[in-house]
C-alpha cells in the first residue's frame, strides 16, 4: 500500500511537468494555431537558465524561477514578432517546421557552450526549505517534489482563473475559439497574440527551472521529453486548456504505475498505447472538438 | 615460429636501416611502407552523448603518442610521415560502416582505433575484416568483439562487459554486497551487463534479489518507480546495481539520493562509469559508490605525467578511453618500427602473444587466441568532496585487480583464422 501511494504520488509530480509543458502548448496552439516545436528546447534553456543563475551567477533559486521563465517569456515575444507571425498565414508546417529548426539550433548552441555532458545542480544549491524530505504519513517524500508538485496544481489553478474568472481570459478564449467572429465584435485578436504566445513558452520555461534541481540538464534533455508531452496534448485534444492539464497529470499517473507494475515492455511504449487508443475512440482527443467546417 | 618471424622482421629492419645509413633522414626505411606514411584514423562520437568522455580528446591522445613516437625515434623512425584521420560515427552502425570504409579506402588510413557504442563498433569490425586492415576498438564495452564477432583484424582494447561486472559484481560481493537489485536499460548494452553482473555476482556467493528493466531510450528522465521498488523488495537488497551509462546515470543517480536510499542501508554500485561522469554529478553525489575502471589518472607518478601534459593540451583530465587511445597508437607505432612495414598480417602476426608494459597497459599482454588485450583493472571507490585535494581527483583506488582475472578467458565462439 505505501509503495502504490509513493508512486502515485511520484506520477502525480511526472505529471505536473507534463501538465506545464502541454498548457503552454494548448494556449499556444489554440490562438496561434501553432504547433510549437521548440516547446522542449525553451524548456532545457529554463534549465540551463536556472544553472547558470544558480552556478555561475550565485542568485538564490527563488530568483531563478522568477527571472528565466521571465527572460524566456519575452524571447518568446519576439520570436513571434520576428518569425511565427511572418508564417502564420501559410500553410502550418511551415511554422513547424520553423520552431522545428529554432530547436536544432537552441541545441547547438548549448552544446557549444556547455557540451554534450550532463551538468547537475547539487542539492547544496536549493533553498533550505526545499531540501531533505517530509513525512507524509505513511512515508517521507523529496520536499522539492511536493514542491513541484504544489507549483504545478498552483498554476494550472491560476490559467484556469485567468481564463474563465477574468475579461483578459474571456478574450483570449474567445479569439481562441472563433477569432473572426471576435474581431467583428470589434476586439482586437492579433493585440494579444504575441502575449499568449509569450506566455505559453515563460511556462516551458518555468518548467525548466523546476526540473534543474532533479534532472541531468543537458541539451538533449528537453528533446526526449517533449515526444511524451505531445503525446499528452494529443489524448487531452490539441488546443484544449482543461485537456491537456487532466491528460497531463492522468499521463503521468498511468506511467507511473506502468513502471511500477507492468513489465518493461509495455511501460515502455504505454503512453502511445493510450494515445492509440484514444484517438481510435476520441479522434480529437479526450476533451477536444472537431474541427466543424466553417 | 611467432617469435622467429618477428626476430627476424627486426633483423630485416636493422639490415635496412644500415643499408640507406648514408642517406637522408627522410627515407630512413619510409619506402618499407605501402605509401611511405602512416595514417591513423580516429573514428568516434564527437557531438553526441560519448563526446566528452572519449571525442574529439582522444584524437589530441593520439597526436601526443605520434610526437612521444617521433621524438622517441627521431631520425630512426620508420617514417617522418605520420598523420591522423578522424570523423564522427554519431553513434549509428550506418555511419561508423561508411566512415569505416571510406577512412580504409580513400583516406589511407593504417588502423582505425576507438569506436564507441558497441553497435557501431562491431559493424567495424566487419569492414576491418573484409577490408584486411588493422583496427583496435577501445570505447566499446561488447564482449562480442572477442567473441563470436572476432577477426584476425580487430583487436579489444580497454574494457569489456566482463571485466566490468566481474570487478565491481565479484569484489562488491566479497566486500558484504550480499543482496542486489540491478537496474539496467533494457538495450543490447544493459542486458549484456544485467547477465554478466548477475553471474559474477551469484558466483562470488551474491544474491540478486530483483532485476528492473528500465525504458531506453529514457524519455522522462525519471528513474523513481525503479528506485522506490528498492525499499519494498523482501529481503530488502543492501546494494543497488544501475547498468545506465551517460545521462541516464547522472538521472538515477541523482534521483538515488533525492529518495536517500543510502541513508536506508541501499547503497550504490555502478556499472560503467567515467571520470567525466563523476565530473558532472559532483564527487558529492556518487560518494562511496564502487566501480570498476580501467585507468584512472592520478594512480601513479607515470600517469600523473600524462595526464598534467593532457591538461595543458586539453583542459581537462584524462579518461581512461583517452589514456587508451593514446597506448593503443603507441603501441601500433612501435610494432610498425619493429616490423619495418606496415603490412596489416606482419603486424598482427608482431602483435599476438606480445607482453606490453606502457601508460595504459599495466602487465599488458595482446592475447594470440582472440585478440582480448588484457592488463591490471581497478575498483575504485569514489571520494567525497571533503576528501578531494584538487579538481578531478576523485577516485581512490582500492585494489588492483590483476590482468589475469581482471578478463574472462577466451571465449569458444571465437574461431581466430590461424596465421
Amino acid at each position: 500500500m505505501t509503495g502504490f501511494l509513493q508512486h502515485t504520488f511520484n506520477g502525480l509530480v511526472g505529471g505536473g511537468f507534463y501538465a506545464l509543458l502541454a498548457l503552454g502548448l494548448a494556449v499556444i496552439f489554440g490562438m496561434l494555431r501553432v504547433v510549437n516545436f521548440a516547446h522542449g528546447a525553451i524548456y532545457m534553456l529554463g534549465a540551463f537558465g536556472a544553472y547558470a543563475l544558480l552556478i555561475e551567477v550565485g542568485l538564490s533559486f527563488w530568483w531563478a524561477l522568477v527571472l528565466v521563465p521571465l527572460a524566456l517569456g519575452l524571447v518568446g515575444m519576439v520570436l513571434e514578432r520576428v518569425a511565427v507571425a511572418r508564417l502564420a498565414r501559410l500553410d502550418p508546417l511551415y511554422n513547424f517546421l520553423l520552431t522545428f529548426g529554432l530547436t536544432l539550433v537552441l541545441q547547438d548552441l548549448v552544446k557549444w557552450r556547455y557540451t554534450v555532458s550532463s551538468v547537475t545542480l547539487p542539492e547544496s544549491t536549493l533553498p533550505d526549505v526545499l531540501a531533505g524530505s517530509v513525512p507524509l504519513g505513511l512515508f517521507a517524500f523529496p520536499t522539492y517534489r511536493v514542491f513541484v508538485f504544489g507549483c504545478a496544481v498552483v498554476l494550472c489553478l491560476a490559467v484556469w482563473w485567468l481564463l474563465t474568472r477574468t475579461r483578459v481570459g474571456m478574450v483570449v478564449r474567445a479569439a481562441t475559439e472563433r477569432p473572426d467572429l471576435t474581431a467583428a465584435f470589434g476586439i482586437d485578436v492579433g493585440k494579444w497574440v504575441t502575449p499568449v504566445f509569450g506566455f505559453g513558452v515563460a511556462l516551458a520555461g518555468l518548467a525548466g527551472v523546476l526540473a534543474a534541481p532533479m534532472r541531468a540538464i543537458n541539451p538533449l534533455m528537453g528533446t526526449d521529453l517533449i515526444i511524451v508531452v505531445f503525446a499528452v496534448v494529443v489524448i487531452g485534444g490539441l488546443g484544449s486548456i482543461f485537456g491537456s492539464v487532466a491528460a497531463g497529470f492522468g499521463i503521468g499517473l498511468i506511467q507511473a504505475w506502468g513502471e511500477a507494475y507492468a513489465p518493461a515492455l509495455v511501460s515502455q511504449v504505454l503512453v502511445f498505447l493510450v494515445m492509440a487508443v484514444v484517438l481510435l475512440w476520441r479522434p480529437a482527443g479526450l476533451f477536444g472538438r472537431e474541427e466543424s467546417v466553417a | 615460429m611467432r617469435r622467429l618471424l618477428a626476430v627476424s622482421a627486426v633483423t630485416a629492419v636493422a639490415v635496412a636501416a644500415a643499408g640507406c645509413g648514408g642517406g637522408g633522414p627522410r627515407s630512413s626505411g619510409g619506402e618499407k611502407l605501402s605509401d611511405g606514411k602512416i595514417v591513423l584514423g580516429v573514428l568516434n562520437d564527437q557531438s553526441g552523448v560519448y563526446a566528452e568522455l572519449s571525442g574529439v580528446n582522444s584524437v589530441k591522445a593520439v597526436e601526443m603518442a605520434i610526437a612521444d613516437f617521433k621524438a622517441k625515434y627521431g631520425d630512426k623512425a620508420v617514417t617522418q610521415n605520420i598523420t591522423v584521420e578522424t570523423a564522427d560515427h554519431q553513434n549509428k552502425p550506418e555511419v561508423a560502416n561508411t566512415k569505416a570504409a571510406e577512412m580504409y579506402d580513400r583516406k589511407a588510413v593504417d588502423i582505425i582505433l576507438d569506436v564507441p557504442t558497441s553497435s557501431a563498433a562491431l559493424k567495424v569490425a566487419d569492414v576491418a575484416k573484409e577490408k584486411k586492415k588493422l583496427y583496435f576498438n577501445i570505447g566499446a564495452a561488447t564482449t562480442d568483439l572477442t567473441g563470436k564477432a572476432c577477426n584476425k583484424d580487430t583487436f579489444h582494447y580497454a574494457y569489456d562487459t566482463y571485466m566490468l561486472a566481474n570487478g565491481t559484481g565479484t569484489t562488491a560481493t566479497k566486500q558484504g554486497a550480499k543482496n542486489w537489485y540491478i537496474v539496467y536499460p533494457n538495450y543490447a548494452f544493459g542486458q549484456d551487463m544485467e547477465k554478466s553482473f548477475s553471474k559474477a555476482i551469484s558466483n562470488a556467493g551474491g544474491t540478486v534479489v530483483a532485476r528492473e528493466a528500465t525504458p531506453f531510450p529514457n524519455n522522462t528522465g525519471d528513474y523513481s518507480a525503479a528506485l522506490l521498488k528498492a525499499t519494498t523488495l523482501d529481503p530488502k537488497p543492501d546494494t543497488l546495481g544501475t547498468m545506465q551509462a551517460g545521462a541516464d546515470l547522472v538521472n538515477l543517480v541523482k534521483q538515488y539520493n533525492e529518495f536517500k536510499l543510502r541513508d536506508q542501508g541501499i547503497g550504490l554500485s555502478v556499472g560503467l562509469m567515467f571520470i567525466t561522469d563523476i565530473h558532472s554529478l559532483t564527487p558529492d553525489a556518487l560518494a562511496g559508490t564502487t566501480f570498476t575502471d580501467a585507468w584512472y589518472w592520478n594512480y601513479d607518478e607515470t600517469n600523473r605525467a600524462f595526464a598534467d601534459r593532457f591538461f595543458a593540451e586539453t583542459g581537462t583530465r584524462p579518461s581512461f578511453a583517452h589514456a587508451a587511445n593514446y597506448s593503443a597508437a603507441l603501441q601500433y607505432l612501435e610494432a610498425v618500427q619493429a616490423a619495418g612495414t606496415d603490412d596489416a598480417d606482419t603486424i598482427v602476426k608482431a602483435l599476438e602473444g606480445k607482453e606490453v608494459e606502457d601508460l595504459f597497459l599495466r602487465h599488458g599482454k595482446i592475447r594470440a587466441e582472440d585478440h582480448r588485450v588484457i592488463h591490471d583493472a581497478y575498483l575504485a571507490r569514489v571520494k567525497s568532496s571533503a576528501e578531494v585535494k584538487e579538481p578531478w581527483d576523485y577516485e581512490e583506488i582500492v585494489e588492483t585487480i590483476p590482468a589475469e582475472k581482471a578478463f574472462n578467458t577466451p571465449s569458444p565462439d571465437c574461431q581466430m583464422p590461424k596465421s
